[in-house]
């Protein structure tokens, strides 16, 4: 029975967008989305309330507690963007959607698959086919800039991916170097790995590192990403900033598990944290004085992936702050490319030099903005902030000070960074002629609601995080302690 | 057999050279083609006759040896190019850099801490040596249709690799990753015509405009 939930969980995106493909109105499509959408979330609750370990037969696909943290907050965000998405397709009914329903559908039937798989093998199949299904998404537009993004999301992403897969083919030549069985499975590995050879071992972690580093944008790996966030449809960037990256990050810990598992914790922990406090770096120096309000949320994108890195690498606590952040990120990226989007769509121009003074024209999504830069850069009441601090006092309650240092120094760059850009967009004083926009768009709840729910549930968790919430993120950093 | 696998293998390095050598696409995509083929008898002549071995040989066969390929004719068909002019690095050099990477490749793999049947294999060094080659290509070459080559050639090398662990790799996963090459492989040259018919050109030079 459980099994058959699996199985229709993986199945109804991936029908849905057969029907998508095959289904001649414009018009009608892209109801698909919440009716596939819908009934996904309805399954993924269905998923993480049984208590049971739930895994097929062979142990290919199972679900764990990282896949019970990570499948609800990839199916709530679709869920969203679905929604947002038949307003927004509605607008521009004459630029067809018939690919970009059915590659988003398929997209998230591959973001499902890759968070339920217990085999790198398929794993890495899952996590391939969300990068080509993507691909047509950032393109949507058609000009050429975004045929530029998407030319290099795509040639970058695949040749990333191709060394995972290297990597995981030394992971597994690992096990027949230490005279184990060979197999790929999770947990057949994760038993193994004490024996594991190590020099196999640690190149094969060096190779997924960089492979599906690449996904998930830490720095200096993220090239692709302020041109792919920049140039596809905000809602997609939604879903690749939410839900892309919480996937890649997911296929990221399965490594860190393994090579937790083969007592190689403090090298592969070692990695992780000079990728994140790279990744904040980086982002600390490109967001100061960012001309392109899509561009900068890409980079706060880089940020927060590298403050998950950090919070991981740390341990203890932090590792359950991380595990909040990732629910909490995906949430408040939503509302912030949604409402950017927006923008976007009254001035006809994501540059701060054309689109400023938001306010008197869009007001309730430039409200949204600002409440989501305020959100994602870690200010109380919502729930970033908890999530920061608890990593920031995993940070120095473990002695790290120096991490802990440059940590909130970058933070406080960010922080004054996007904010001189989200404020001039916000606040500044409206251009006399404004691009060739939908000048006459104006707020809808159509195109206001999604983002104003999200930000309502950042806000509620932050101010009170309820008891599931906690036990799944606490069951999802257990996981991902070492055991010594 | 394995004479005949070592011949094969050392042909793929000797493809290798041909593919960073030349300079017009049309027999470029034909050893890419002919590449493919030789990979898909590989698992046959390394485990021997199977329903595994036969039915991996044969998907990679048609993937390979003829549905990528023919996707990329029909690209190049339909963007009217022929010759690959004006490479990054010149054909010259870049032939050297291969010749390194392949002696590299040779002498690392002697030094790998390889399983003791696997010792002197050569699918270690030639898996490496058309990884390096794909990368050469990757990185030397500007029109958007080499740089799928190279990536095209960079899969192969790990293929190769693969070719260790087959028993790894359960049919569906494997079949799977040839599926989304191909997919991505399709992707891909819808794009290049897009891109040729808005710049009239592949040249990845105009994909400039999104920087810092």
């Amino acid at each position: 029975m459980e099994n058959n939930l699996l199985a229709l969980l993986l199945l109804l995106p991936f029908c849905g967008s057969v029907l998508a493909f095959s289904l001649p109105s414009d018009r009608l499509r892209p109801l698909l989305l919440p009716l596939c959408a819908t009934p996904h979330l309805a399954l993924t609750f269905l998923v993480i309330q049984s208590g049971r370990p739930l895994t097929t037969a062979n142990g290919w696909i199972g679900v764990d507690p990282l896949s019970r943290l990570i499948l609800p907050v990839i199916s709530l965000l679709f869920l969203g963007c679905s929604f947002y998405a038949v307003g927004y397709l509605r607008c521009r009914i004459a630029w067809g959607n018939r690919n970009f329903v059915g590659c988003l559908l398929l997209f998230l039937s591959a973001m499902t698959l890759a968070t339920i798989s217990r085999h790198l093998g398929l794993l890495w199949v899952a996590v391939e086919t969300t990068t080509v299904a993507s691909a047509p998404l950032i393109y949507y537009n058609r000009n050429r800039l975004s045929m530029e993004a998407t030319w290099k999301y795509l040639l970058l992403g695949s040749v990333g991916i191709a060394l995972a897969m290297l990597g995981i083919l030394f992971i597994a030549y690992a096990g027949l170097a230490g005279g184990e069985h060979v197999s790929l499975q999770l947990d057949d590995i994760l038993h193994g790995a004490a024996n594991y050879s190590r020099p196999w071992l640690r190149a094969g972690f060096v190779f997924l590192l960089v492979g599906f580093g690449l996904k998930v944008g830490f720095a200096p790996l993220h090239t692709w990403k302020p041109d792919a966030y920049g140039e596809a449809p905000g809602l997609v960037g939604a879903l690749l900033a939410g839900g892309l990256t919480s996937v890649a990050f997911l296929a990221l810990l399965r490594t860190l598990q393994i090579m937790d598992a083969a007592s190689e914790a403090v090298m592969a922990r070692e990695a992780f944290l000079a990728m994140g406090l790279l990744s904040i770096a980086f982002a600390a120096v490109f967001v100061v004085r960012q001309p392109d309000f899509k561009r900068m949320l890409a980079y706060s994108s880089v940020e927060h992936m590298g403050i998950l890195a950090i919070g991981i690498s740390v341990g203890g606590v932090a590792t359950f702050g991380a595990m909040l952040h990732l629910i909490n990120n995906a949430l408040t990226k939503g509302v912030l490319f949604l409402a950017a989007a927006n923008i976007h769509r009254r001035f006809g121009s994501k540059k701060v030099a054309d689109a400023r003074g938001a306010i008197s024209l869009v007001p309730l999504s430039a409200t949204l903005f600002l409440l989501g830069f305020l959100a994602i850069t870690g200010s109380p009441p919502f729930a970033p902030f908890i999530s920061e601090f608890t990593i920031l006092q995993g940070v120095f309650s473990n002695g790290h000070f120096v991490t802990g240092g440059l940590f909130l120094f970058f933070l406080a760059v960010i922080f004054i960074g996007m904010g001189s850009t989200v404020l001039s967009v916000v606040f500044g004083t409206p251009p006399e002629k404004t691009g060739t926009g939908y000048e006459n768009y104006r707020d809808t709840f159509a195109t206001t609601g999604v983002p104003l729910i999200m930000l309502l549930i950042i806000f509620v968790l932050g101010v009170y995080l309820p008891d599931p919430v906690r036990h799944i993120c606490a069951d999802a950093a257990a996981l991902l302690e070492v055991r010594p | 057999m394995d004479t005949l696998l070592n011949l094969l293998l050392l042909l793929v390095i000797l493809l290798n050279f041909f593919l960073l050598g030349s300079s017009r696409l049309v027999s470029c995509i034909r050893t890419i083609a002919f590449q493919g083929g030789i990979l898909s008898l590989l698992p046959l002549l390394a485990h021997g006759f199977s329903g595994h071995t036969l039915f991996l040989a044969g998907v990679a066969f048609l993937l390979k040896g003829i549905a990528i390929p023919y996707l990329l004719f029909r690209a190049i068909r339909q963007v009217h190019i022929r010759r690959e002019v004006e490479p990054l690095i010149g054909y010259v050099p870049t032939l050297i850099l291969g010749t390194l990477a392949t002696a590299g490749a040779f002498i690392f793999s002697g030094r790998l801490p390889l399983i003791p049947e696997h010792s002197q294999s050569l699918f270690v060094p030639v898996g490496l040596a058309t990884l390096a080659t794909g990368f050469l290509m990757l990185i030397s070459r500007r029109k958007a249709i080499t740089q799928a080559l190279g990536y095209l050639i960079f899969e192969n090398g790990i293929f190769i690799f693969g070719m260790l662990l087959t028993e790894a790799m359960p049919l569906m996963v494997e079949s799977g990753v040839l599926l989304d090459l191909l997919v991505g492989v399709f992707v891909m040259t819808i794009l290049m015509h897009q891109i040729n018919r808005e710049f009239s050109t592949m040249n990845t030079d105009n994909l400039t405009s999104l920087k810092e």
